[in-house]
């Protein structure tokens, strides 16, 4: 070893000597939070987004000098497929050490691990998974969600495509308990305003050829295409409609409210139509400290719809943490008593079932290759039109 | 039915029959060379199609607008890419396990293609989301009545039937074709007649993979979208087409490729329950053909009976 060398390690031996007493002097108990989210495959830009956020909350409160605790971030993910998530929840619900998680875009994942968490007594908040059956279908303490069912979402939907005058709809859904869950809330919502479901297809959630489908559904000529899904197939059959000639408005559900789907399809996703719980990032109370403090990290991806839910969910829990300790029990009986709470999406109230209670719903239209909050487009003032629209 | 329906719902099928048949039949060529199924081969496809988008997007910001000098560099540059990565595989993958289990070579190309699919969702930019393709060809089109047919998916058609045209005057009309067929036949009777076996691979190889960067680009151009996981499932299908139409037998991934997309649209239109079990249909009658004709529906002149 050359002289310099054996004077830099010595230099860099007392630098991590220091260091080290630093760090110790200022020692906090070590807590462990969870995140889970479908981080490959289709959707993962919206779970990357999750993530980012997520992660973001505990930076940030980690960067707190008030905080009792030092939190440690465990990252899974649940692929958006149902028996990767049960595992990988298993394996985080099992471990004693996480003491609660931010969990699930994919309604699919979120209903299947329900059970999971309630099994190992596991507190839970869901962020972005919007299926109505994950917090309603047992009474589970465990389990809790920010963001609001698609059964307000498509109460929204059919009312705006009822008010604008379309009366003859084809469903595409899914066929996960996401895309079959936003077929029969719309498909109800739409018949109660006097509307008329002419066809219903259901397509599997990887599926690359909508050809035969939209040729069918070509032929019953809808004034509308109701689609409940995620992105990925959302571009591809908006682009397929396009390819056949097919006019009709392609209205789209939380599922295809993200950049992908802009970035997938260029000037075609104009006029799309979306709906989503809760307001607009940039409308939201903390929407500008998120979208701030989000910037300021040079994360990879945007936050994406619903960054910010994942944001307040963590930020839930760890202040649930710091005021009760990190225990599973005491954490769950904190979260029961979370009414009127100020978060960065607004006002949190979860009733009996842990469902965050917002009614708020924002409709978007794509103008000009961005969500834009209906009310506030040239297509609501008549300055541009939908296909068919008078 | 509306007669410019039909007509509608056969173009969609021939379009789909199209890119299964380019797939199915790298499936089998290699499969006539040495005897292995490579399950990398959709994979290989989605990176033809993103090497294409790339070349598309280099050229673009490098200021070339004229549109048939794209569509040709992106073809070129994609398929000589894909076939130097179908001779790399061959080479440094599936030749070293020549004496080794077919099912290692299955086992190994199956992780090759998780690693390529993986890689492009990694590496490439926003990899994970889908991407736009461009449209480069002319998108004239004529309606008649519900029918409308249009020039680019017209162009696609014949440029895919041109390349099968293609590889076939090239295995039964050349000598390179020739030394394939002989190795096909019998390795070591075509060894000592002095043709030299471990090109004839490579060559073999790099054609399939071209093929599959071929369907990759008119899979893009056709669909305007492609993602990191479109391979997984043509490589499915084309998989599946290869062992009805008989592996081994060109024409035998042609008849496979063209019946299951017929047998796809057929699930759509013309069952009665919902359009989600299209695919289920599908496999099951191709299950049944498979029970019915083991070796496929055209067998291969020389059958190996293990």
């Amino acid at each position: 070893m050359s002289r310099i060398a054996r004077q830099l390690s010595f230099i860099f031996a007392s630098a991590l000597f220091v260091g080290a007493l630093v760090a110790t002097a200022q020692a906090k108990d070590k807590v462990k939070v969870g995140f889970i989210g479908p981080l490959t495959g289709g959707v993962s830009a919206n779970g990357l987004g999750g993530r980012n956020s997520a992660d973001l909350a505990v930076k940030l409160r980690n960067a707190d000098a008030k905080a009792k605790y030092e939190y440690e971030f465990v990252v899974l993910d649940d692929e958006c497929k149902p028996n990767v998530a049960v595992q990988v929840a298993t394996k985080m619900a099992a471990d004693k050490e996480i003491v609660a998680a931010a969990t699930h875009y994919c309604s699919a994942t979120a209903i299947a691990t329900v059970d999971v968490y309630h099994k190992f007594g596991f507190p839970i908040i869901v962020w972005g998974a919007v299926l109505p059956d994950i917090t309603y279908r047992a009474k589970y303490a465990e389990v809790h969600r920010v963001n609001g069912t698609m059964i307000n979402q498509n109460d929204a939907n059919a009312e705006l495509i009822s008010k604008i005058g379309f009366k003859n709809v084809v469903v595409i859904h899914d066929t996960t308990d996401y895309g079959k869950g936003h077929n029969e809330y719309f498909s109800k919502a739409f018949a109660k305003l006097g509307g008329k479901i002419v066809g219903t297809f259901g397509v599997t959630a990887d599926q690359q050829d909508f050809t035969a489908e939209l040729t069918q559904i070509k032929a019953l000529n809808p004034e509308v295409i109701y689609f409940g899904g995620l992105t990925p197939i959302g571009v591809r059959i908006r682009s397929q409609m396009d390819k056949l000639g097919i006019k009709a408005v392609f209205d789209g559900t939380s599922g295809i409210v993200s950049d992908a789907f802009i970035q997938g399809l260029g000037p075609l996703a104009e006029g799309s139509l979306a709906f989503r719980e809760g307001a607009p990032t940039e409308k939201l109370p903390g929407g500008k400290f998120f979208m701030e403090n989000y910037a300021a990290q040079k994360y990879d991806n945007p936050p994406e719809a619903y960054g910010a839910f994942s944001f307040a969910a963590m930020d839930l829990i760890l202040d649930s943490i710091e005021k009760v300790g990190p225990d599973r029990k005491k954490v769950i009986e904190e979260l029961a008593n979370v009414t009127e709470r100020d978060s960065i999406v607004g006002k949190v109230t979860f009733d009996d079932h842990g469902q965050n209670t917002v009614a708020v719903i924002t409709k978007y239209v794509v103008q000009d290759g961005k969500f834009v909050e209906w009310d506030d487009s040239e297509y609501a003032t008549g300055k541009r039109k939908l296909p068919g629209q008078k | 039915m509306d007669v410019g329906l039909i007509a509608q719902y056969v173009m969609n099928g021939l379009m789909l029959g199209m890119m299964y048949t380019l797939v199915a039949v790298g499936f089998t060529l290699f499969f006539g060379v040495l005897d292995i199924i490579k399950f990398s081969h959709g994979d290989v496809l989605t990176v033809g199609a993103f090497t294409a988008l790339a070349t598309y997007i280099g050229l673009r910001s490098a200021g070339v607008g004229s549109t048939p000098l794209l569509l040709l560099a992106m073809l070129v540059v994609a398929i000589l890419a894909m076939a130097a990565l179908g001779m790399l595989i061959a080479r440094y993958l599936v030749m070293p396990l020549r004496s080794a289990p077919a099912l290692n070579t299955l086992l190994i190309t199956l992780m090759l293609g998780t690693v390529l699919r993986e890689l492009l969702r990694l590496f490439y930019p926003q990899g994970a989301n889908p991407k736009p393709f461009p449209a480069l060809l002319p998108t004239a089109s004529i309606n008649l009545g519900q029918f409308n047919l249009r020039l680019d998916n017209a162009l696609m058609l014949a440029a895919g039937g041109l390349a099968i045209v293609g590889l076939q005057l090239l295995l039964n009309r050349t000598k390179l074709g020739l030394a394939i067929r002989a190795v096909a036949q019998d390795e070591e009777t075509a060894r000592t007649m002095g043709v030299n076996f471990t090109a004839v691979v490579l060559i073999t190889f790099a054609i399939g993979s071209a093929l599959a960067a071929y369907a990759g680009i008119m899979n893009g151009l056709y669909y305007n979208e492609i993602n990191f996981g479109m391979g997984l499932y043509l490589g499915v299908i084309g998989f599946a087409a290869a062992i009805i139409g008989g592996l081994g037998s060109i024409y035998g991934a042609i008849l496979g490729g063209f019946l299951f997309a017929a047998l796809q649209t057929i699930g759509t239109v013309a069952l009665p329950f919902a359009s989600a079990y299209k695919d289920v249909f599908a496999f099951t009658v191709v299950i049944a053909l498979i029970a019915w004709r083991p070796t496929g529906l055209i067998q291969e002149k020389i059958s190996e009976r293990v």
